[in-house]
This record gives C-alpha cells, sequence and structure tokens, in this order.
C-alpha cells in the first residue's frame, strides 16, 4: 500500500533515500515514483554518482613511513 | 604459567587479527584522516595514534566483527579532541543559513535528450582534487558528517550517538554539508570554466 507522490516531495526525500534512512512505506514509495519517472530518476542518478566520487576521496595511498611507525607500536606492547 | 601461557595465544591470534585489519583498513583509515585534518604530517599522526590506541585497547572489543567502525570511532574521537586542544582549525561554526543548492538543478536541462547531460559531463570532467578541495573548504562539523554517513556509510543514528548530538542534528548537518559541497564544486568549476554557456567568473 504506497502513496502517490509529486516530483517535489521525492526530490525533499531523495538525500535520505539514498542514505536508506526511510522507513520502508516511504522508500518503496519513492522507488516506485522512480520506476516512472524520468526526473527524478536521473537526479538520483547524479547524486549517486557524485556521492561515489565524493567517497573515492576518502580513501589514500598511507605512506611508508606511517606503516612503519604503526608496526613500530605493535613492537612496543 | 598456563596463564602465561594462554595470554602468550591470545597476543599471537591479536596480532595477526590487528594486522590484517590494519592492511585492510589503512588506507581508508589515513583517506579520511587526509579530509580531517587537511594535511600529510597531522593525517600520519593521527592515523598512528588512534591504531596506537585500538592496539593497546583490542582486548576490549568484544565482537571482532566490529572492529572497523570501533577503530573509526578511536579515529573520530581522537580529531575532535586532538581540534578541541589545537584550535588550528575552528571545530564548531555556527550554520549560516543560505538556500538549499544543488548542483543538479544548476546544470540540468530537461529539455535535453538523456545522452547530452550536463550535469553528468561535469561529473566526468571533476578531477578527484576538485572534490578533495571542495571538501576540505568545508566547515569542520559539516566536513564531519559528510566524512561519517558519505564516507563511512554510518547512519545518522550512529553519527549521532559518536559525535553525541541528536538524530535531527546529524540529519541537518549532512544536508547543509552536502549543499555546500555542491556550492563549492559549482564556483570551482565555473572558476575552471568547466561549464558550457556560463562565462568564466560570472557572478550569479
Ligand atoms: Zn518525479
Amino acid at each position: 500500500m504506497t502513496q502517490d507522490l509529486r516530483c517535489e516531495e521525492v526530490i525533499d526525500k531523495l538525500l535520505e533515500y539514498l542514505d536508506r534512512e526511510l522507513d520502508r512505506e516511504t522508500e518503496d514509495a519513492l522507488a516506485q515514483h522512480m520506476e516512472t519517472c524520468r526526473a527524478c530518476f536521473s537526479r538520483a542518478e547524479f547524486e549517486r554518482r557524485l556521492r561515489a566520487r565524493v567517497r573515492e576521496t576518502g580513501k589514500a595511498r598511507a605512506p611508508e613511513s606511517l606503516r612503519q611507525r604503526v608496526h613500530a607500536i605493535m613492537e612496543r606492547y | 604459567m598456563t596463564g602465561d601461557k594462554g595470554n602468550e595465544i591470545w597476543r599471537q591470534s591479536a596480532r595477526a587479527f590487528f594486522q590484517a585489519e590494519v592492511e585492510r583498513l589503512m588506507d581508508r583509515l589515513y583517506g579520511t584522516a587526509l579530509r580531517l585534518t587537511g594535511n600529510r604530517s597531522d593525517a600520519e599522526d593521527l592515523v598512528a595514534d588512534s591504531l596506537a590506541k585500538a592496539w593497546n585497547r583490542l582486548s576490549g572489543l568484544q565482537d571482532r566483527q566490529a572492529f572497523e567502525k570501533w577503530v573509526f570511532r578511536i579515529l573520530i574521537n581522537g580529531f575532535i579532541s586532538d581540534c578541541r586542544r589545537q584550535k588550528t582549525r575552528p571545530c564548531e561554526v555556527g550554520a549560516d543559513r543560505e538556500g538549499e543548492f544543488s548542483l543538479f538543478e544548476k546544470l540540468h536541462q530537461p529539455f535535453l535528450l538523456w545522452w547530452g547531460t550536463p550535469e553528468q559531463e561535469l561529473l566526468d570532467k571533476l578531477l578527484r582534487a576538485d572534490i578533495e578541495n571542495a571538501l576540505d573548504a568545508l566547515p569542520e562539523e559539516f566536513r564531519l558528517a559528510v566524512v561519517m554517513v558519505e564516507l563511512w556509510g554510518l547512519s545518522y543514528a550512529e553519527t549521532a550517538e559518536m559525535l553525541d548530538v541528536p538524530v535531527g542534528t546529524v540529519r541537518s548537518r549532512i544536508s547543509r554539508g552536502r549543499s555546500l559541497l555542491q556550492s563549492a564544486l559549482w564556483h570551482q568549476a565555473r572558476e575552471a570554466g568547466l561549464l558550457k554557456g556560463e562565462a568564466k567568473g560570472t557572478a550569479g
């Protein structure tokens, strides 16, 4: 049992939807809306791709000096 | 004697476990620390200090499946207390409310066909350094929320618990953080002349 949503309501909840922070019923309603609404679907795709790019910046090759420090710490205790 | 032996066995298994986990998570921890502190030497110190604490406290970790979030929590706490001590970068910033900003709304042209999408093109043109700069420029509290939710996939509730703030605060910080991030990307892209039909440096 899902109610029909307007695009504005979908956009309003989109980020929480992508964060999986909505209750099940609202989540289903958004998913259903996006199956038939290209505008909201494209927007969700865009936000997803941007997020993936942002997430990449949270990973960086740790320098050898840091790896050595960690080994030294484990030897000490 | 048996106690010592048991201890030694525990130590060996703990060491193997810790080493494997650290190896697996090292680049993420360092990357996260880099985003939080904004420079390599502080990032290195933060990760080394956090892992020293984690190693010392490992016997207190009941569930080894939870290692990842546990060590992340140590890193976040270390960062927050360092930054309160040093005050080189402000930890708390009053949220100035300007409107929500959406890159998609700025760029999307609904009358173009699906393969001509300026917003997707911009994503392709943005360099990792552009995104790093935009993220690094965010005020502390928003950057923390974005790092925790977006980079580590924590739920709002987990983030709220770690930061000791209400869930509603996390919700508004993450939303504001993303809006500021998109606004920064937009301005950078415009400065770099990446936006079609937008004169370089025009106001608006
Ligand atoms: Zn729609």
